[in-house]
């Protein structure tokens, strides 16, 4: 038995980007491997260690009942919980289903919908379940979700800044794309977290890291459309992305139809 | 009177060279990813030449010029104060071994800067940092280091932007001292630089240089050039901004603006006389290493004014309040000078256009009525 804190990583409905974040913390991996015990991370290793974790890191949003019942399971056993990711942040791009007829769907695309047991919405887990820290980005960024297992094992506050993506993407000298080119960029009303990693590749934000702490979509929206020649389908489809089941997101998409 | 003498365009590198043979790391305006910004230049065919920007509010476009002018663009994003303060910079690392905890790095000097191409309303920015970070009794020993360190090639602009409104805050476009070299450059049957030294350093170079002296058409030219800058679209009043942004603290306006406002916090950033910064103290997983770090942050970020319990300004008509009346009104009780130079920055890259010097008269109006 060992009395390092024990780590475990669960998987909801995701692709796996965000866990695959910890594999490639190449460098760290051991560092990490040496503070905690990894109790349960399949991408890592089939190895199961029996609950209760000290954390639990958990990817992906609720889209069965089934997953609706094992969050609850989950939280049981974990003493924090942590989120990584849109999806189990915010419900993920497949929250996109949240605006249509999931049955519809079902019935169009399986032979026997009947075998089909699914929500008819993609929801966070802190819909479910109480959680202690959620980290963006879709994927997350393996130097925060280092900062957040350092802060977890220290018992500090994780030093993950809520402010936009412009400050950033000013920090680091990028030229703004929508000033200098007239490309639309979500930065402003986006999370920080990524490092700007798109101006910095001369495109605009897309919004993967979800909204700011503070956001004016409308105005950064009546900018795009006035100025930007930004056409209303297209504002819509901006915003209803990666995070659109994030309150402020999804209501400046749906103000777009 | 400062004596002005000639460079010839084809001779700018000897400025380069001189600058070299001194040591100092050249920094200046190039052209990268679609805008003039300041990086680290190592002669004139690094300079902009024959390039100019277009600039409105949120909008700065770079263009094609049909002469071979170096200098005929206007302020870009980037500002001087990002090599004296620089966005992020490690104070300092803590190592625990034995119980005991050692500081592992000393202190780095910064880079000996020549800043080639400071402009009028930039070294009003610069004298103005200058007291923030070495005017009180704490000073910042890097920026006063960097700063006493740096050498400046100053440029007077013979062209301003629809976005400058430094003829009407007092701080350009002419050149007049706080600088070790001033620049004016002439495009037209001659390419030249008037050169006129603003110090012991500057005159010292000039003498290496072995110029002519200028002729008096080209000392005529060349304020003209100067004067034709001054003629700008934009213009704020400093006189009694103090007192209006006092007596505007209630203002319905501020809700106004908080419309439009992203709280993005790129006006601060850009802005060559803000100063705010946060400072992190940042552990490692195994808990053996700690960090400080000092990084640029903004009156609009969400925990600027964190106080027990939370923030104290949290609606964006709060926080531009903040920014407005600091920068225009309690900056001159702080720091004896307004903290702004009329640069034009922040309303150029506002990704929405804000434009302060449209803003104060509203404030104005909003007084009177
Ligand atoms: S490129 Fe995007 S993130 Fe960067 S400053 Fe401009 S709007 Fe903000
Ligand atoms: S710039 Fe925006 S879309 Fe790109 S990685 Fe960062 S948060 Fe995601
Ligand atoms: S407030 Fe605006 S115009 Fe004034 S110095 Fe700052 S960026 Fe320039």
């Amino acid at each position: 038995m060992s009395d390092k804190p024990k780590l475990a990583v669960w998987k909801f409905a995701s692709c796996d980007g965000c866990q695959l974040s910890l594999l490639d913390c190449e460098d760290e991996l051991l560092t990490v491997a040496g503070e905690v015990e990894l109790a349960m991370f399949l991408e890592a290793s089939s190895a199961r260690v029996e609950g209760p974790y000290d954390l639990s890191l958990v990817e992906g949003s609720i889209t069965t009942p089934h997953d609706a019942e094992r969050i609850r399971a989950v939280r049981e056993q974990s003493r924090a919980l942590v989120t990584i990711g849109a999806c189990a942040t915010a419900g993920g791009i497949q929250a996109l289903r949240n605006f249509q007829d999931v049955e519809e769907f079902t019935r169009a695309v399986y032979a026997h919908p009947e075998y089909i047991r699914t929500l008819a919405r993609s929801t966070p887990i802190a819909d479910h379940v109480k959680v202690d820290f959620e980290l963006r980005g879709c994927p997350i960024d393996k130097g925060q979700l280092l900062e957040v297992l350092s802060a977890f094992l220290h018992r500090r506050k994780p030093r993950i800044p809520t402010f936009s993506v412009c400050v950033e993407c000013k920090r680091r000298g990028i030229v703004c794309v929508t000033v200098a080119r007239g490309e639309p960029c979500l930065g402003p009303v986006t999370h920080a977290g990524c490092g700007a990693i798109c101006p910095a590749f001369d495109r605009g934000c897309y919004g993967c890291f979800g909204p700011a702490a503070s956001t004016n979509t409308p105005s950064l929206a009546d900018h795009w459309k006035k100025h930007l020649g930004v056409p209303d389908d297209e504002l819509g489809r901006a915003f209803l992305s990666f995070n659109a089941w994030a309150p402020d997101f999804r209501a400046e998409g749906e103000r777009h139809g | 009177m400062t004596a002005t003498s000639v460079l010839a365009a084809e001779h700018l590198d000897r400025l380069f060279q001189a600058l070299a043979r001194r040591e100092y790391t050249c920094v200046g305006p190039t052209v990268r990813d679609g805008a003039i910004v300041y990086d680290r230049i190592e002669g004139a065919a690094d300079l902009p030449r024959g390039f100019t920007d277009t600039q409105a509010p949120g909008e700065y476009r770079l263009e094609r010029r049909d002469d071979d002018a170096c200098f005929a663009y206007v302020v870009g994003p980037h500002s001087w104060k990002k090599y004296l303060f620089p966005p992020e910079r490690r104070l300092w690392r803590l190592r625990r071994s034995d119980g005991s905890i050692e500081r592992v790095d000393a202190d780095e000097p910064p880079p000996r800067y020549a800043f080639i191409g400071v402009r009028a309303c930039e070294i009003a920015a610069l004298l103005i940092q200058d007291r923030v970070f070495t005017g009180g009794p704490h000073s910042d020993t890097y920026y006063g280091r960097a700063r006493e360190d740096a050498f400046v090639v100053a440029v007077s602009c013979t062209e301003s932007a629809p976005t400058c409104f430094c003829s009407s805050m007092g701080t350009g476009p002419a050149v007049t001292g706080d600088c070790d070299l001033a620049l004016t450059e002439l495009v037209g049957e001659q390419h030249v630089f008037l050169v006129e030294a603003h110090s012991p350093a500057g005159r010292e170079l000039v003498d290496e240089l072995d110029l002519q002296p200028a002729a008096t058409e080209q000392e005529h030219a060349a304020r003209a050039a100067v004067g034709a800058a001054a003629q700008q679209e934009r213009a704020l009043d400093p006189e009694g901004l103090p007192e209006l942004m006092g007596k505007s603290l209630e203002s319905p306006r501020w809700d106004e603006i908080a419309e439009r406002c992203l709280a993005c916090a790129n006006c601060t950033l850009v802005c060559p006389t803000c100063f705010c910064s946060d400072v992190e103290d940042i552990s490692d997983l195994t808990g053996e290493h700690a960090e400080r770090w000092r990084r640029w942050d903004s009156c609009f970020n969400p925990g600027f004014s964190y106080l027990h319990g939370g923030d104290v300004r949290r609606a964006t008509a709060a926080k531009y309040r903040q920014w407005l009346t600091h920068k225009l009104g309690t900056w001159v009780e702080q720091f004896d000078t307004s903290g702004c130079v009329g640069c034009g920055r922040c309303i150029t890259w506002c990704p929405v256009g804000i434009d302060i010097t449209a803003e104060v008269p509203k404030l104005a109006k909003g007084e009177a009525s």
